[in-house]
């Protein structure tokens, strides 16, 4: 079986609002185990394990912590990631609202490797609805003395998709606009209020406690070579059971969707949200891993009767919004790409145009100054490659 | 008097959003007199002031009604049938997306991805998630705000 629960193994099985459900459970015992270790020696079973960034961009975690620790400060800062904006992506969410402590407890740790006093959860607006359960769950922590090292505060997003971009992230934790910053320096350099700072993802810390306790080793049994571990997903569209899934990563798509979310006559399915890529039902076997496609692991599938320049459309008319306006190539890019894919839609479009679709990929691509802008063009680069008959049908 | 001021300030604890945060919390939205207190405040430009409050989808530099209902208008949600919840609310409500009931109950917004795909078609209302929509579902749930 593909499924396997490390991440979220205590979800369902503990209640969330009440630590000693969890202590029953686990203790707290790898923070234990973790601080009669040196940082050094925590951030070298990190590395070792190969644990890759949960959010989407898949860097390797314990390199992240490494250039922070060395980087020269007593100020450094620990940001958990909880700005799950990417459409079609819950897991988050879902591991929060049912497990808050090992998210906690992983958080604490990757603090104390790093060397920060002051650790942020940056929640996204939408989730406001979670804050009292992680405010609730962090002050049982601290009652419990788990928190002697290491101080956890909410900061709170107020609507913006491009927040969950690390430099974007941290000026809106300062109070700004949040837009992407130029890179070098890296946040782990420079990062917020020009501080050494770390940022990962709310998957990514949970999978740290286990990392901990079982060793490297163990967590580098399951998966591909250069994706270890597991990977949550979160299934929504055309599927009989829409929900989150764990599975070793390397897992075929079609374990994933058909077998687990009960898919049927699936023409396309979107990984990794808008910005993510489009493939093709007959290449459901493609693996999940961050060798082939992964994203932040958000999934939606399209059934037979859906309309490809709908999908396409929708997922641009949403990048467009959710551009920050700051560089031109993204801000202007996929201004012009909805109007392209409008004509399309209105059976309006021209041989043309798919030309100047494929043009402006790739300048989008190669002059983007963040991810965001990068890969918007991926929607319409696999639908052209996969699904060009659709945009030829609409060609008047 | 002011010692203690800058002693109690920390960038890490007061900035422009959580200012603007605050006087949403107060007003219900952000009025323009309030971009130039926070703007003298701060010793920063006005523009600078409001440029953030324009940035962030959650915060309203216009009067919004008591409620504000937020549809999830993406993919997941679509394929579910979000037209028909945004059509249902238009109709119960009679007003457009972008507009404020007269009895200035309810504001209906459309929104992007709230991250419920699972219960989609979905909407917030404030900051509560209703999910799996149906037309009696939503009549039923606009009862709960007043």
């Amino acid at each position: 079986m593909p499924e396997k629960q490390i991440v979220l193994k205590n979800c369902q099985m503990i209640n969330p609002r009440d630590i000693n459900t969890y202590l029953a459970r686990h203790d707290f015992k790898a923070l234990a185990k973790a601080q009669v270790m040196e940082p050094d020696e925590i951030i070298n079973e990190v590395k070792a394990s190969g644990l890759r960034g949960r959010g989407g961009a898949g860097f390797p975690c314990g390199s992240k912590w490494e250039a922070a620790r060395n980087t020269p400060g007593d100020e450094k800062y620990l940001v958990g990631n909880a700005d799950e904006g990417e459409v079609g992506t819950f897991k988050d969410r879902y591991i929060i609202e049912n497990d808050p402590f090992t998210f906690i407890e992983g958080i604490t740790i990757a603090a104390y490797a790093i060397g920060a006093k002051q650790s942020y959860i940056y929640l996204r607006s939408e989730y406001h609805r979670l804050r009292n359960l992680l405010e609730n769950a962090i002050s049982q922590a601290k009652d419990k003395g788990f928190l002697k090292h290491v101080k956890i505060d909410i900061r709170e997003g107020a609507g913006a998709y491009i927040c969950g971009e690390e430099t974007a992230l941290m000026d809106s934790i300062e109070g700004k606009r949040g837009e992407p910053r130029y890179r070098p320096p890296f946040p782990t350099t420079k990062g917020l209020w020009g501080n050494p700072t770390v940022i990962n993802n709310v998957e990514t810390l949970m999978n740290i406690p286990n990392i901990i306790l079982n060793g490297a080793q163990q967590f580098r049994q399951i998966g591909t070579e250069r994706s270890k571990g597991t990977k949550v997903f979160s299934v929504s569209g055309d599927v009989a059971k829409p929900g989150v899934y764990e599975l070793v990563l390397g897992s075929k798509l079609r374990e994933l969707v058909i077998d687990l979310a009960g898919a049927e006559t699936v023409k396309m399915v979107q990984i990794g949200g808008a910005m993510g890529r489009i493939v093709s039902s007959t290449m459901l076997d493609t693996s999940l891993s961050f060798e082939t496609i992964l994203g932040a692991g958000g999934v939606i599938v399209y059934n037979e009767s859906r309309d490809t320049i709908d999908i396409v459309l929708r997922t641009m008319e949403f990048l467009n919004k959710e551009s920050c306006g700051k560089c031109s190539p993204c801000r202007e890019g996929t201004e012009a790409m909805v109007k392209i894919l409008q004509k399309f839609a209105g059976g309006r479009g021209t041989p043309k145009d798919t030309g100047l679709l494929e043009e402006l990929s790739s300048t989008m691509m190669l002059a983007s100054l963040c991810g965001l802008g990068q890969a918007a063009p991926f929607p319409v680069i696999d639908s052209l490659q996969y699904f060009r008959h659709d945009y030829e049908s609409r060609i008047k | 008097m002011t010692k203690i001021k800058t002693q109690t300030i920390s960038p890490q604890n007061e900035n422009i959003l959580i200012r603007l945060k605050r006087v949403e919390s107060q007003f219900g939205y952000i009025p323009e007199e309030s971009i130039t207190e926070v703007a003298q405040s701060l010793d920063l430009p006005v523009s600078e002031i409001y440029g953030v409050a324009t940035f962030y989808s959650f915060l309203a530099t216009k009067p919004l009604g008591r409620n504000v209902i937020w549809v999830c208008q993406n993919l997941p949600c679509h394929l579910k049938h979000a037209e028909i919840t945004i059509d249902n609310l238009e109709r119960t409500l009679g007003i457009k997306p972008g507009e404020t009931t007269s009895d200035n109950k309810f504001s209906l917004e459309l929104t992007n991805c709230i991250g419920a795909c699972d219960y989609a078609p979905a909407m917030l209302i404030n900051r509560d998630l209703h999910g799996n929509l149906t037309p009696n579902k939503i009549s039923q749930i606009l009862k709960l705000y007043k």
